[in-house]
């Protein structure tokens, strides 16, 4: 076990949602190369406590990598450096003794900064709220597997169900979009026989309200370099498709 | 509703009063639920209300694209028939004019396809402009330190200014080849409308115009890089089939498209076309 010494760090304080907010300049003189980013914060904030100092503020929850709250813009690069990686799953070994780390919350207009580095990602819920989910019936829990599911099917919906909703493609996005974000959880059910009675009024409805909070996708292709889960851009395209089909298909349902 | 029910008691005004619901619960999904919306929905025509999302203009976007990929890969293919002689050239320049001539009276059917080529202009440049201003609201507050970008491409991150650029080319070239308003200075006399090969010649043995008619071509080179591309994302063509074929494509059109443009200037300035 090796530690990393004289480590600088530039980090974005702010104090509320009104607040215009500044980077500020802390040092960490030695951290083992075995902490996690977020460990490295709470030894930050261990040391701003003792000094009488307000504690940075960040999100963080199960620090697995497996439930989306810690966010995070590490040197310019959404949950840091290493590729597939949440922050709290990133360590201190991918940095070096002297390096100068920029840390700064992600930044979009539908993700509203609370304090220092913790965003609203509420906005997120809207989309899920308006379309994703199933109706499904209610009772003693059905047999699994009662309804077949050809295996690549099932693959592509996993592929997509590994969206943990933490942001990374918002905030990775030039456009502030949230295209990766939706349209994973658009597929998810989309591709799953389960998800085919409110396929259209789903994808309808889900699209829309991205569009209420969220920039326009170029094709840039940031987003799934930044995602923590890997998921594609091909499951945009197949959103694009399916709001396509969803437009004509609803209208002409509302004319039965 | 009851009371309606009763006092009509017709099947239509039930069937009225259940779409009423229907599209009334729609609508009321697309009201802004947050502080944080940066915009609202209303009802529209089906055709502005497509195209009022963003995932919509993206649609306008890629077809407009389509059409004005069609007319620069044409008007390459026609333009090398300058390299088989004059005549050729304004023969070729003349058969545009007489397209389905006896059917159509001269000139129709070139202007139809003009007319076409802009109006499929002006919606690429409005998709163009209001999703750029939608992105822009999108993040009000940019990052305060430097971004590090991972997968974009110096082409996808340009397309707005090889956009502009290849815009005001575009003007340039109208008034230059089309109009003639700006071929004037050329050293073997002056703009003659219907004499092509003699007015590219004049054209483009302008050094300065020769450049600039290299460097624009290349950058929409580097425009239809990645517009090519993206087209089969904003369409949702996507399929394991062809997905590895997409980058390709995009590479070749863009590559043909530019090496047969900017050979013409270059075969001007060379002297192998005098």
């Amino acid at each position: 076990m090796s530690h990393l010494k004289n480590l600088k760090l530039k980090v974005w304080r702010q104090k509320g949602p009104a607040d215009s907010g500044h980077f500020e300049n802390y040092t960490i003189d030695e951290i083992s190369d075995e902490a996690s980013f977020l460990e490295m914060l709470d030894v930050l904030n261990e040391q701003l406590i003792s000094d009488n100092k307000e504690a940075v503020v960040f999100d963080h929850d199960c620090r697995e990598g497996i439930c989306g709250t810690c966010s995070l813009m590490i040197n310019g690069v959404a949950h840091g450096p290493q590729k597939a990686t949440t922050t709290c799953q990133l360590h201190m070994r991918t940095f070096k003794s002297g390096d100068t780390i920029v840390v700064e919350p992600w930044r979009a207009t539908a993700f509203p900064i609370i304090k220092d580095l913790m965003v609203d990602r509420g906005a997120f819920d809207r989309i899920i709220e308006s379309g994703g989910f199933i109706t499904a019936v209610t009772g003693g829990a059905p047999d699994a597997n009662l309804i077949p599911i050809p295996k690549p099917v099932a693959d592509a919906a996993m592929d997509s169900a590994a969206c943990i909703g933490c942001g990374a493609c918002v905030a990775a996005c030039p456009n502030g979009a949230a295209n990766l974000f939706t349209a994973a959880k658009i597929s998810h059910l989309n591709y799953l026989p389960q998800g085919q009675a409110e396929r259209h009024k789903r994808t309808e409805a889900m699209v829309e309200t991205m569009d209420e909070h969220f920039g326009s996708c170029t094709n840039h292709g940031e987003c799934s370099a930044a995602c923590p889960k890997e998921i594609s851009v091909d499951v945009i395209a197949l959103m694009n498709k399916d709001y396509r089909a969803s437009k004509f298909k609803n209208r002409k349902e509302l004319s039965r | 509703m009851a009371g309606v029910l009763s006092q009509r008691g017709s099947r239509t005004s039930v069937k009225a009063i259940l779409m009423a619901t229907t599209s009334s619960t729609l609508d009321s999904k697309r009201e802004p639920v947050t502080a944080t919306a940066i915009g609202t929905r209303r009802k529209r025509p089906f055709l502005l209300d497509l195209y009022s999302t963003a995932v919509g203009k993206k649609y306008v976007m890629a077809i407009s694209g389509i059409a004005m990929m069609g007319f620069v890969l044409f008007h390459m293919i026609g333009n090398l028939k300058m390299y088989m002689g004059e005549t050729a050239l304004n023969h070729y320049a003349e058969f545009l004019k007489e397209l389905l001539y006896p059917l159509a009276p001269k000139g129709v059917v070139l202007w139809i396809l003009r007319g076409g080529l802009i109006t499929m202009l002006l919606l690429h440049l409005h998709a163009a402009w209001s999703l750029t201003r939608l992105n822009r609201f999108a993040r009000a507050v940019k990052y305060q330190g430097p971004r590090d970008y991972q997968v974009a491409k110096f082409a996808s991150r340009t397309m707005r200014w090889t956009g502009i650029i290849v815009l005001s080319y575009l003007i340039w070239h109208i008034l230059d080849l089309t109009l003639g308003v700006v071929n004037t200075t050329g050293t073997n006399g002056e703009f003659v409308k219907g004499e092509v090969y003699q007015n590219v010649l004049n054209s483009l043995n302008r050094p300065v115009v020769a450049a600039f008619y290299v460097i624009a071509n290349v950058l929409l080179g580097i425009h239809l890089f990645h517009g090519a591309w993206s087209i089969f994302q904003s369409l949702g063509w996507n399929n394991p089939r062809f997905n590895t074929w997409r980058r390709g494509f995009a590479t070749a059109f863009a590559t043909i498209v530019v090496v047969g443009n900017v050979s013409f200037p270059i075969a001007v300035i060379a002297g192998i076309v005098k």
